[in-house]
């Protein structure tokens, strides 16, 4: 570039100078649906956060009641309880799951394209279907899973999965897991096949086994990529909904209540339009703070790597 | 002697090595293709259990196949809920190819303004738009709902496709950003030299290189908003404008406390297969998009 010479580089420049006002017109239309359909109605979610809003009728502004009662909402804590329990969980079920089998899927061999688009097809279809796909597959009269039990003689009653918390519970992460782990697998393959191979070469030469090769080469060089697929799959299982709202209604006793579907209750249920922007304010505060959490954990493992 | 003492036990231990490697595929394969039943086994039941008689759609579907003959029961009572199945599938379509048409148009442009021009505030602006990222819409519902209303655009399936659109932006101006940065200066200045400017040059010049990058783009909001679930359900009010998983809801529901299953099993077949079918045949730059989100 620098050996353009002078009398080259001296028009390009003073072109470069002046701002190309041409350029904003090409970005209008993102920026224009970026502040309607997103920066304004955050915007207008703290505001809303600080009224009495009802569906009909004129808001009343509140200061930070609802706030305050969002301290003191015991159904809004057990969202949150039921919410972090739910992330948890599924958050280890996945992974437990998908790191077999992106090791099961990065060896050379034949019909290893095959498996991957299979084990990765469910993650193409909606969560709306598969929780319908899977609320048939558990039903207890017209289903597969309970009436296959009985029939292989396992059971003696084709059990009612989504009758009780702790069966329903495992149905949904049984679902999700199914759903999900083909994306974090591909996220984790792409980890595991940027490691040199010499490297696990060369300690297996050293005597390393093969759980030592995991442990102090494979881990520690995915710790960037395994923060991604974990912060993607915290981000994720904190929103969840439809699993929730489609498979259990909610269900037993209004024990599978998650922070979305509460405030989607508060919103568009009860109509209590404040309150639930207030909700959305702490949903959003959470997820912020994770995010923020995220961009370090990825920076450590760079630091690290 | 010694010579062929030595073949003997050489092959001996050849053999005795392509046995072991040949257990050791047949352990592999037969691992794979347990894993590839757990994921394929679900789809294939519902797909085949669809196609039932009307009669049998309450019993569980052991063997799963139709084997009582080929009927399509299932889908005429799927028919007969909200405006019909065909109604809602063309607002599911309407409003997903809508939303690839406008998020190609709007990130084409953008990806090209971010890429080529120079003005104030753009690093700004490029990252405000990746950073509606990091918020969540499931947490402004509420406010889309009433501006929408307000710009006459409640239960309406142009205004749910703006909000699929907006969505879509931080990605795929990202992924259109990129294609364009990727295209040499030489080829534009070459054009522009021919007399090709502005949108001209854009259309007939750029657009074929950056081609993969649309397709990239497309998929992502095809499968997005022919998937989603919670803003249609919010934001569509009215039975004939519901998308297909809104739909579900009522078929989910089903009539006097009984669900029609059949009815479930088809709608599971019409709302997946065209997302199987769009994977499968550009898988390519699925994967693609996947990466470069990965990366990112």
């Amino acid at each position: 570039m620098a050996g353009a010479g002078p009398g080259k580089a001296l028009p390009v420049r003073r072109r470069r100078r002046h701002p190309q006002w041409r350029g904003l017109l090409y970005i209008a239309p993102a920026m224009a649906l970026v502040v309607v359909f997103f920066v304004m109605p955050v915007l207008f979610t703290g505001w809303m956060s600080l009224h009495n809003w009802p569906l009909l009728g004129s808001p009343r502004w509140i200061g930070f009641n609802n706030y305050f009662r969002m301290a003191n909402d015991a159904r809004f804590v057990s969202a949150l309880r039921f919410t972090t329990y739910y992330t948890v969980i599924v958050t280890i079920a996945i992974f437990a799951v998908a790191f077999p089998l992106a090791i099961f899927v990065e060896k050379h061999r034949r019909f290893v394209g095959a498996y991957r688009t299979i084990i990765f097809l469910p993650v193409v279809v909606g969560l709306a279907s598969a929780s319908l796909l899977w609320v048939w597959l558990a039903n207890v009269d017209s289903g597969f899973v309970g009436p296959a039990l009985k029939a292989l003689g396992v059971v003696e009653k084709s059990p009612n999965l989504l009758a009780t918390f702790d069966s329903a519970f495992f149905t949904i992460i049984v679902m999700v897991v199914w759903k999900i782990a083909g994306f974090t697998m591909i996220i984790l393959l792409t980890g595991l096949q940027a490691i040199p191979s010499e490297l696990a070469e060369a300690a297996r030469i050293d005597g390393a086994g093969r759980w030592q090769r995991f442990r102090y080469i494979t881990l520690p060089l995915m710790r960037r990529t395994i923060a991604l697929a974990l912060i993607i799959s915290v981000t994720g299982s904190i929103l969840a909904f439809d699993q929730f709202y489609i498979m259990t209604s909610g269900g037993p006793q209004n024990r599978m209540i998650s922070v979305v579907y509460y405030i989607f209750n508060q919103s568009f249920v009860s109509f209590n339009l404040g309150y639930g922007a207030a909700l959305s304010i702490a949903l959003l505060a959470i997820l912020v703070v994770i995010s923020v959490m995220q961009l370090r954990l990825l920076r450590v493992g760079e630091d690290r790597a | 002697m010694t010579l062929s003492k030595m073949n003997a036990s050489m092959s001996l231990s050849r053999r005795r090595r392509a046995r072991k490697a040949f257990r050791a595929e047949s352990t592999y394969h037969a691992t794979g293709v347990a894993i590839a039943l757990f994921f394929l086994v679900p789809f294939a039941i519902t797909l085949l259990a669809s196609f039932r008689h009307g009669t049998e759609a309450r019993l569980p579907p052991l063997p799963p196949w139709p084997a009582n003959g080929i009927s399509l029961d299932s889908y005429r009572s799927l028919d007969t809920f909200g405006a019909g199945v065909w109604q809602h599938t063309f607002n599911s379509l309407l409003v997903s190819l809508a939303t690839v048409a406008l998020t190609v148009a709007v990130s084409v442009l953008a990806g090209y303004g971010f890429s080529r021009y120079r003005f104030p505030l753009k690093n700004v602006l490029f990252v405000l738009i990746i950073a509606t990222l990091m918020i969540p819409f499931q947490s402004i519902l509420t406010p889309l709902f009433i501006i929408l209303a307000r710009l006459g655009l409640n239960n309406s399936l142009f205004g749910l496709t703006l909000v699929y659109v907006t969505l879509q932006l931080p990605f795929s101006v990202f992924m259109m950003r990129n294609a364009f940065d990727a295209v040499p200066k030489e080829i534009e200045e070459a054009a522009r030299i021919d007399g090709a400017r502005d949108l001209k040059l854009l259309f007939r010049v750029l657009m074929p290189l950056v081609l993969p990058g649309i397709a990239t783009v497309a998929i992502f909001a095809f499968l997005n908003a022919w998937n989603e679930f919670l803003a249609a359900l919010v934001l569509l009010s009215s039975n004939e404008k519901y998308t297909l998983p809104v739909l579900m809801m009522a078929v989910r529901a089903g009539r006097l406390g009984a669900v029609n299953w059949g009815a479930v099993q088809a709608g599971v077949a019409v709302m997946t297969l065209p997302c199987l079918v769009v994977f499968l045949l550009l898988q390519r730059y699925y994967m693609r998009g996947l990466m470069a989100g990965a990366v990112k």
